[in-house]
């Protein structure tokens, strides 16, 4: 009873205390927002895609991190905040509008999705925030002047199934032997599955070699139908175009029917650790597409992030985990984004934060050549990314990489994807999008303002 | 004709391992006339469980044998299922007695997602391999009589076996054995049950407790077949359309309904996916399910609900 009364009396002076304390904990953040450039972190670290998105995510938020540990970007310090998606549209869209106005408004958005990709390209435009879709979302969105908020940075799904389609030709013996051959798709039913479907069509009616279409449908833990189809179709190749347990078990069935993992080509979305580890020797020789990038334990940026960030306490996920093939994938998509800040900054005042319209001018003038990129720890992992107005993506530049029981190697030289193919298609369907919409697209003279 | 057969055994192998999946549904509605939503979560927190003792039971006792480590893992894991059972039984079910099925329901939907959470907080969110020696390559027979003869899928064959043993010696155990009886009064009626002296708490304890090793045996083999993720929660549907098939309340339904549906589903893939664009497997079990709800909504040996009004 006495020790309440006395805890009563108290009351408004520890109130008063706790008032005091958190505004001077508050302060600094506050001064700080001021200097801090918002990156707001779309990711999935539940669900059935957790093991996939986290790993990407722990890679996107510590060179976040890294960039911060180095000084920020010249002298801007980055702030971020993660927004949990489960890989569903619905989820992805609230995590936008939540975040899109928060710490004075986001600098770029990476979705990790299609479909969510899909379902932002008609926001973003009105936001004005640029949505940097590294290796997804879709294809058409390289043509600048229709899409004029989306980057597919480095590569879409149409130059994957471009130099899948030439990386079978070289195995054969060149494209006119691809005449006769029968090429499977066994794709992921969603956005992202059937993103290759039209130019692999396209390149079947060029090459003469026969289209087969196989869906499995989300998460993808069952495909026995689909592999007893592979089985009486036989065809001479699979291109397997899945995400998450979907590899996985796409190459236990293929181990289970007996179909040749050395004539199986994964997207980039299915060329990563968590999609072979567990398989092990029964993926060997499947290969996979890389987004330039494949599994980079001994890249310099690997080895700052250890010594600026993980050291000290501060990684994000487990130390083994960094260098890996979707560690990467975040990584790189982080260090896009900053660097599509720091060009902006370029013109419009270093050491201020950007907004995002003028970060949208500094990702349509990327100019990363070699040697900036080597100069920030990418030697050896990346080629050259030069943007502009009228092509968001950059480059199109891709190795394939082969996992040989244990580890992801290298097993091809650069392929580019054939612009004469693509170009013509992505013109077409931007066009399509553009009167569907009523856009009027950029024209040369409106880039240059 | 060497193909249809491929795909109706394909079929009947992924069947028995719905059976299984579908029995966890069975036992627990059959014991309390609740519909458990949590069985997925079961299935993956006892593979989860599983999987990582696996893992550490050889650090832990320095034990070299495979076999010997997973044998260890098994019983600690199904050790954790009889503590998921008891916890259920003491924090939920024992506040909802005589509650209304919607009750019961919406609390086994809690149970899933404390399970899902709890789960991947202690085992972590990886994917984690269960090896239990299950054969991986395929093998071919009858090469004489068909072309190319046909091919078995060792590793389905092996899980249909242990999933059939399993379901008869739980029709056994409710049908020959006192306890099971006492599972099947509960389940008629709480009340009376409870009147004639069958103790509630612990047969619930009981359900729950078989239960979770049906989970585990399902989390053993799918997570062999598919790696232990999140994932495995999934697997728990495929389950639904099977119960709504063979009745809630039947064991001998569970297993007819999981091969009409695993048959279905891989023949309606193979012959009728192609002409209307495939990616049908999934939902033409529920399709199937729908049917039978119109027609027939107790399903193939359900017992017939009659209300008094």
């Amino acid at each position: 009873m006495h020790a309440m009364r006395k805890l009563r009396e108290f009351a408004p002076t520890v109130a008063a205390g706790v008032l005091v304390l958190s505004s001077l904990l508050a302060a600094p953040t506050a001064l700080g927002q001021a200097k801090e450039q918002f990156f707001p972190v779309l990711v999935y670290r539940t669900g059935a895609y957790a093991t996939n998105g986290s790993q990407w995510a722990n890679g996107y938020v510590d060179y976040l991190k890294l960039v911060n540990a180095k000084g920020g970007i010249n002298g801007v310090k980055i702030a971020f905040e993660e927004c949990e998606t489960a890989y569903a549209t619905d989820r992805g869209v609230e995590c936008y509008e939540r975040l899109k106005g928060k710490n004075g408004g986001g600098t770029v958005f990476q979705p990790l999705s299609t479909g969510i990709t899909f379902a932002l390209t008609e926001k973003a435009p009105v936001d004005k925030i640029p949505l940097i879709t590294a290796g997804y979302g879709r294809s058409e969105s390289q043509n600048g002047a229709v899409f004029t908020w989306n980057f597919p940075l480095l590569g879409t799904y149409w130059v994957g199934t471009d130099v899948a389609i030439q990386h079978i030709a070289k195995k054969e013996g060149g494209m006119a032997k691809l005449k006769g051959k029968k090429i499977a798709l066994v794709y992921h039913d969603s956005p992202y599955g059937k993103e290759p479907i039209p130019l692999l069509q396209e390149l079947g009616k060029t090459y003469g070699f026969e289209v087969q279409l196989l869906p499995v449908a989300h998460p993808g833990v069952e495909q026995k139908a689909t592999w007893l189809q592979i089985r009486q179709q036989k065809p001479d190749y699979v291109l397997l175009w899945g995400w998450g347990v979907m590899n996985s078990t796409a190459l236990r069935e293929a181990q289970a029917t007996g179909y040749p993992r050395d004539r199986m080509i994964g997207s980039w979305w299915a060329g990563a650790e968590p999609d072979v580890k567990d398989v092990a020797e029964g993926a060997k020789g499947y290969s996979a597409l890389t987004l330039q990038h494949g599994a980079e334990p001994n890249a310099k940026v690997v080895k700052d992030m250890l010594e600026l960030v993980y050291a000290k306490g501060k990684g994000t996920g487990p130390k083994e985990e960094i260098g890996q093939v979707l560690y990467m994938r975040g990584l790189i998509s982080a260090m896009l984004g900053v660097e599509g800040v720091r060009k902006a900054q370029e013109r419009y005042g270093k050491g201020k934060v950007m907004t995002g319209e003028q970060v949208r001018w500094g990702l349509e003038n990327l100019d990363l050549d070699q040697k900036t990129l080597d100069g920030m720890g990418f030697a050896g992992v990346m080629r050259p990314v030069q943007s502009s107005c009228l092509d968001h993506m950059g480059s199109s530049w891709v190795r394939v990489h082969s996992w040989n029981g244990s580890k992801w190697e290298f097993s091809s030289d650069w392929y580019q994807a054939d612009e004469k193919v693509i170009r013509p298609m992505v013109m077409l369907a931007s066009g399509k999008y553009a009167d569907e919409k009523k856009l009027k697209p950029r024209t040369p003279d409106e880039c240059k303002k | 004709m060497g193909f249809f057969l491929e795909t109706l055994i394909g079929g009947l192998m992924a069947g028995m391992l719905y059976s299984l999946v579908a029995l966890g549904f069975v036992l627990i509605f059959k014991a309390s006339g609740v519909f458990n939503f949590a069985q997925g979560a079961m299935v993956l927190f006892a593979a989860l469980a599983m999987a990582r003792f696996a893992a550490w039971v050889p650090e832990w006792l320095d034990v070299d044998s495979r076999w010997l480590a997973n044998a260890i893992a098994f019983v600690l894991a199904g050790a954790m299922m009889f503590v998921v059972a008891w916890l259920v039984e003491r924090l939920v079910l024992r506040h909802l007695v005589n509650q209304e099925g919607a009750t019961l329901l919406m609390a086994t939907l809690g149970i899933a997602y404390i399970l899902e959470g709890v789960g991947t907080s202690i085992f972590g969110s990886d994917i984690y391999k269960i090896d239990v020696g299950m054969p991986k390559e395929p093998v071919m027979i009858l090469e004489d009589v068909f072309a190319g003869g046909l091919l078995i899928n060792q590793e389905d064959f092996v899980a249909a076996l242990i999933a059939a043993v399993l379901v008869g010696l739980l029709a056994l155990f409710f049908q020959k054995t006192a306890t099971g009886r006492a599972l099947r009064a509960v389940a008629d009626d709480h009340q009376a049950a409870q009147s004639i002296g069958i103790p509630l708490h612990r047969i619930w304890v009981i359900v729950w407790c078989i239960a979770g090793v049906v989970a585990l045996v399902a989390g053993v083999i799918w997570g062999s077949k598919l790696g232990v993720q999140f994932s495995l929660v999934t697997v728990a549907l495929r389950g639904l359309p099977v119960v709504i098939l063979g009745g809630l309340t039947s064991i001998p339904g569970a297993i007819v309904g999981g091969l009409i549906i695993g048959v279905g589903e891989k023949v309606s893939e193979v012959y009728l996916g192609p002409m209307i664009g495939g990616g049908i497997e999934i939902w033409f079990a529920y399709q199937l399910a729908l049917l039978f709800l119109l027609f027939r909504p107790q399903g193939l040996f359900g017992e017939k609900i009659i209300d008094r009004v």
